[in-house]
């Protein structure tokens, strides 16, 4: 039986939700929540976090001011797996011109995902 | 000097200024300029490089910059014209109700511009350190959050590694997260206030994330170093948010960052006589976004500091549309003014109201009434009574400072009152 503590972002009230796991890393119950989202949120949250991670790199060659051009995964990652996309995006730069949506890297951190480009650059 | 004509010019090319410039045009407006002092369109949003953005306006999770090009894309569709590198040093309004609009820039010198209508939607700023009483020399390594974000995110420098933030506003949460990607460790977050300023996403998703703690009732009472930062110290702070004696940690560190508020950006604003509101700094208007100057609308972070840019995209929409109409009706005759206009009273621990005033014969079908509460408020309802009568009611679990709330009031509710003399809106026990 394991037990976490989480906060619902859901709404501004901020309920202090705690979560009962079995051996198997089920949850078995959510408490202080107020409402069903909360709940929803918990059992996600516990059992399979994801973040879309964000960062910018260098660009070369614009014929703008611009350095860097912005990035975000394509779609979310696990949580565990944010630190091994930024390690990866460490020294990472790209030719100009750039557009919203290019593929900036693939699979990134063997995620399956790929890391696209949020900012037009020329 | 020949002055350039314009019907519309709008000050500031951010969501708010972007955002009014597409309403006017489609609102039938052709002679529109859109002066901004950066050399991008985009404002704030070229910086926010998290997702978040868009929720409510395009129902998708955008970054800040996928967001600012959606409406550079509505202002080059439409072919509405922009001037960047441009500075607005003054803006004046004359006795035939034109508007007059003194800017620099590097190719055109001095600009001297004539409109019949101005939008405001010249955004904020941070508070500084010198806003702040935090004794002790001015070593490098004290920047505001937006500073940090910018170096970041824009110029992709890393403005320090072992990192202190005061403040647990949205940009000091965001950039705990950036920096503590980017390399940096960040010890602490102290807040002031026995609450946070920002979004509990943010505190989840920026801080929890990576462990570090938020610090509620603690300020900064010291900056150690003289060249650059070397230390802070922190403590607690009690009810009349002073430092408690014996309460000081000391935290080894070479940069803090300060997220301790935004400040409407208004000099331009009070240059030009608009009246201006003591709790949001921002001008008083009307159910159109109108300020006291008639022809002059304000929306966005100018008006008042929004949480979420969705809000400022809709407010300014508005702004765009009253513009386009005063225009419309510029020749035809002259502008009522604030004078007949009912005020909005609150009460129960409301800040104030965007807008101040209506004319009920100015609203299409509804209009949003933005607000904010002083302190949190927990079970409690938001009425909205019309010459004493309850016209509107929602219930609401929590409320706090950091969260801007609203409520609508309709067409319908107002034809229920032709003759309505008073509005206001109560938070009430419930």
């Amino acid at each position: 039986m394991e037990h976490k503590e989480l906060t619902c972002i859901g709404c501004p009230l901020g309920c202090r939700l705690d979560v009962m796991l079995d051996e198997k890393g089920a949850v078995t119950m959510v408490t202080g929540n107020t409402c069903p989202r909360g709940e929803k949120y918990a059992r996600k949250e516990v059992t399979a976090p994801t973040r879309i991670v964000t960062s910018s790199v260098r660009v070369y060659g614009s014929r703008t001011v611009e350095r860097m051009v912005p990035l975000k995964t394509a779609s979310d990652v696990p949580k565990s797996k944010v630190m091994d996309v930024i390690r990866d995006l460490a020294g990472v730069s790209v030719p100009c011109p750039v557009q919203i949506g290019d593929v900036l890297l693939r699979n990134v951190a063997g995620t399956g995902v790929d890391v696209i480009a949020t900012k037009h650059v020329e | 000097m020949d002055k350039l004509q314009y019907n519309l010019i709008i000050i500031g090319g951010g969501p708010a200024g972007l955002s009014a410039a597409s309403a006017a045009y489609d609102a039938g407006e052709r002679s529109i300029l859109v002066l901004e002092r950066d050399t991008r369109l985009g404002g704030i949003l070229n910086q926010c490089i998290h997702n978040g953005f868009g929720l409510h306006t395009f129902q998708e999770e955008l970054t800040g910059p996928e967001y600012a090009q959606r409406y550079i894309d509505f202002l080059m569709e439409r072919g509405i014209a922009y001037k960047s590198d441009t500075m607005v040093v003054s803006v004046s309004a004359g006795e035939d109700g034109m508007k007059e609009v003194a800017a620099v820039n590097e190719a055109d010198g001095l600009l001297l511009l004539q409109c019949k209508a101005l939008i405001l939607a010249m955004g904020c700023r941070e508070r500084s350190r010198g806003a702040l009483n935090i004794p002790g020399f001015r070593p490098a390594g004290i920047f505001s959050a937006g500073t940090a974000q910018r170096l970041v995110n824009i110029e992709g420098y890393l403005p320090g590694r072992k990192v202190v933030i005061l403040g647990s506003g949205d940009i000091g949460l965001i950039m705990a997260r950036r920096m503590t990607l980017e390399g940096a460790k960040v010890l602490v977050c102290a807040e002031l206030m026995p609450y946070s300023g920002g979004l509990k996403r943010n505190i989840v998703q920026c801080l929890d994330d990576f462990d570090i703690p938020l610090k509620l009732s603690h300020t900064v009472v010291r900056i150690e170093g003289k060249e650059r930062v070397e230390g802070v110290v922190i403590a607690e702070v009690g009810p009349d948010r002073k430092p408690i004696p014996g309460t000081e940690e000391h935290y080894e560190c070479d940069t803090l960052l300060l997220s301790v508020g935004l400040i409407p950006e208004n000099e331009l604003s009070i240059g030009l006589g608009v009246k201006m509101s003591t709790v949001t700094n921002g001008p008083i208007v009307n159910e159109s976004l109108e300020t006291s100057v008639p022809g002059v609308f304000a929306a966005g972070n100018v008006l008042h500091v929004h949480d979420l840019v969705d809000y400022v995209s809709e407010e300014a929409n508005l702004a765009g549309r009253s513009a386009a109409a005063y225009i419309s009706s510029f020749e035809k005759e002259s502008s009522s003014g604030q004078t007949d206009r009912i005020p909005i009273a609150v009460s129960g621990g409301i800040r104030y109201t965007v807008p101040a005033c209506v004319d009920p014969g100015k609203i299409a079908d509804w209009l949003k009434i933005r607000f904010r509460v002083g302190e949190i408020l927990r079970n409690r309802k938001v009425v909205l009574y019309l010459d004493g009568e309850k016209a509107m009611s929602k219930r609401r679990h929590v409320m706090a400072p950091g969260e801007m709330e609203e409520i609508l009031l309709t067409k319908k509710e107002l034809n229920r009152h032709p003759d309505l003399k008073s509005i206001e809106i109560k938070v009430e026990e419930g």
